[in-house]
């Protein structure tokens, strides 16, 4: 019997020659990552529990990106927290300021996540690095906090699901889409517990950028991780970036899976998620007349420069709606620079857009974005639970880069086709 | 451990962001994270409840982000324990982790009525509703689990090991 690749990066963090799924084990970390709303809380237990100096300084990511540039004094206090840890433990991969980026689009473009690598964070959208063949999985603050102590944590290894993605892509239709349709497919909790494995034809012709955003919300179906096989285009990726080793795993032809779910991604128009869930999946030409008062493009999910090209093909030359308030966080200071370099923030000022320095701000509702009582928002983020981007009586709707640029322009939810 | 106290029901799918919204994250101290418990699934939760109740789920319990601030937030607010028909998995991990008592039972969330007191026996594995003499089954809990919540958490549990060879 075979494993899945989910069960062989496990196994090769650990000392064992056999392992299955529902096996408990404690598997070695290559990389533990915090921000600065998870990573006060570690520290503080870390130091609780006696720890003076960090497994590996190179080892462990400190990322200070939710509310920041500082948005209060409280949340100053917090980053100040962290970067005094980070100064005195030496830790090399910590970014802040100028540097910043959000992380789940920093990590893997700094080449500090890798293929093969056991990840975790203290941030549920770790899963996003998924998408380069590696075992990425969100934790609490106290896991963090036992990672940067022992540089191991217990884990329970999860059975897998195999989604067969085939058929050609339509226009306009991204990762981002598939990922949508499959959470509305199988629920927010349809993946509990176990992983996503994306496999098939269409798979394998993918960007990285849309299998980040399809690894990105394997936690919106309940998974503990999501991952994809890794081949050329991983390779393409990874090459100018690793600085150190890395290796590609695959699952064997044998390996046992709780499901295998095929998907015809022919078949598949742009998706809408529908408030308060992700799995409140509907096509564009089902999405009715839904007036928005704001749209993002950003966040780990789509604040990638692919993500940027796209909108800004589609704003080219055109502007928002007058009482749309369009709001673009270019995700890393590269994209930002790379962005500034091909002209898009230059088509998207004369599109009356707000760009946003790289921030999660707008996607949590942190700052820099809230939504008033009653207004609505198209948003190429990952969750739309009541209140995630302000007042409870608000509504964010979930999409793909393309659907939010032209929602932007026409004022309402709608398909780039309608421009 | 025995938890007796009434009964808070909520639906399926409660996530991290109706348990403690993200506006409040700006701090991870237990009291100021405790004052705003629940607040967007039901914002006078807080002023409601007495120290001691239950908080019970459906499906999904705590799904959404890996914020620990939501455990955090329950536990300081004085609600003794949670039952959900099923947990999200970071929820999950934190609770254990943190020494917040969980437990799944399907059959409870669909029988009780909000209000209505229960107690809950771990060492039995039994839920009884005080007033029908109603009983139900827990699932188990894992004996790892069980073994973290004895040692008082996840770093209690390091310190204790340390040094030890653990689960090679
Ligand atoms: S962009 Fe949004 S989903 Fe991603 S890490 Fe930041 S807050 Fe979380």
């Amino acid at each position: 019997m075979g494993n899945t690749i989910t069960e062989k990066i496990l196994m090769a963090h650990t000392g064992l020659k056999k392992i299955s799924a529902g096996q408990l084990i404690n598997a070695r970390v290559d990389i533990a990552l915090g921000n600065d709303v998870t990573a006060p809380i570690a520290i503080n237990e870390f130091k609780k529990a006696g720890g003076k100096k960090v497994f590996n300084k190179n080892k462990v990511a400190l990322v200070l990106d939710h509310f920041t540039p500082n948005k209060d004094i409280n949340s100053a206090q917090q980053c100040k927290a962290v970067r005094e840890f980070a100064l005195q433990q030496k830790i090399t991969h910590f970014y802040e300021g100028g540097r910043v980026g959000v992380e789940h689009a920093l990590l893997p473009e700094q080449g500090i996540v890798l293929p093969g690598d056991l990840v975790i964070g203290a941030d549920s959208h770790t899963c996003t690095y998924g998408a380069l063949g590696a075992f990425a999985t969100g934790v609490g603050s106290t896991d963090l906090a036992a990672a940067m102590l022992t540089g191991e944590l217990w884990l329970k290894v999860p059975q897998s699901i195999k989604f067969v993605v085939y058929g050609k892509l339509q226009k306009w239709v991204s990762g981002k889409d598939l990922i949508l349709h499959i959470i509305g497919r199988i629920g927010v909790d349809g993946a509990l517990y176990q992983a996503m494995e994306f496999t098939g034809e269409t798979i394998g012709k993918l960007p990285m950028a849309d299998r980040f955003s399809m690894a990105n919300m394997a936690i919106e179906a309940g998974a503990k991780n999501g991952i994809f096989a890794p081949d050329k285009i991983t390779a393409d990726f990874i090459k100018k970036r690793a600085k150190r080793k890395y290796k590609f795993y695959a699952s064997d032809a044998d390996a046992v899976y709780s499901d295998i779910i095929e998907i015809n991604a022919a078949k598949i128009e742009p998706q809408v998620a529908f408030p308060h869930l992700p799995s409140h999946v509907k096509g564009i030409s089902k999405a009715g007349r839904v007036k928005i008062d704001q749209a993002l493009i950003g966040s780990c999910t789509n604040g990638r420069i692919e993500d940027l090209r796209i909108a800004a093909g589609i704003l080219k030359n055109r502007r928002a709606a007058s009482h749309v308030r369009l709001i673009i966080v270019p995700a890393t200071p590269e994209i930002y620079k790379q962005a500034l370099k091909e002209g898009l923030l230059d088509i998207f000022m004369k599109a009356d857009a707000i760009i946003s320095p790289p921030s999660c701000g707008a996607c949590l509702g942190g700052h820099m974005g809230i939504l008033a009582e009653g207004e609505r928002a198209v948003a190429t983020t990952n969750r739309n639970f009541v209140g995630r981007m302000g007042h409870t009586k608000s509504e964010v709707y979930l999409a793909s880069p393309a659907v939010a640029a032209a929602s932007a322009v026409l004022g309402k939810i709608a398909s780039p086709e309608e421009l | 451990m025995i938890f007796k106290g009434k009964v808070w029901k909520f639906g399926d799918n409660i996530d991290t962001d109706a348990i403690i919204p993200a506006r409040y994250l700006t701090t991870s101290d237990p009291l100021e994270l405790a004052a705003h418990c629940m607040e967007d699934a039901d914002p006078d939760f807080v002023k409601k409840m007495q120290a001691g109740d239950i908080i019970l789920g459906g499906e999904n319990f705590g799904c959404g982000s890996s914020r620990e601030h939501a455990p955090i937030a329950i536990k300081a607010a004085g609600v003794s324990c949670v039952i959900a028909k099923s947990f999200a998995r970071i929820f999950y991990r934190n609770a254990f982790n943190m020494g917040l008592p969980i437990f799944e039972s399907a059959e409870l969330a669909d029988a009780i009525k909000e209000g209505e007191e229960v107690t809950v026996d771990s060492a039995k594995g039994t839920i009884i509703i005080t007033d029908s003499n109603k009983s139900f089954t827990i699932n188990p809990i894992p004996p790892f689990m069980e073994e973290l919540i004895n040692d008082g958490g996840l770093m209690k549990h390091i310190a204790k090991t340390r040094g030890k060879n653990e689960t090679k």
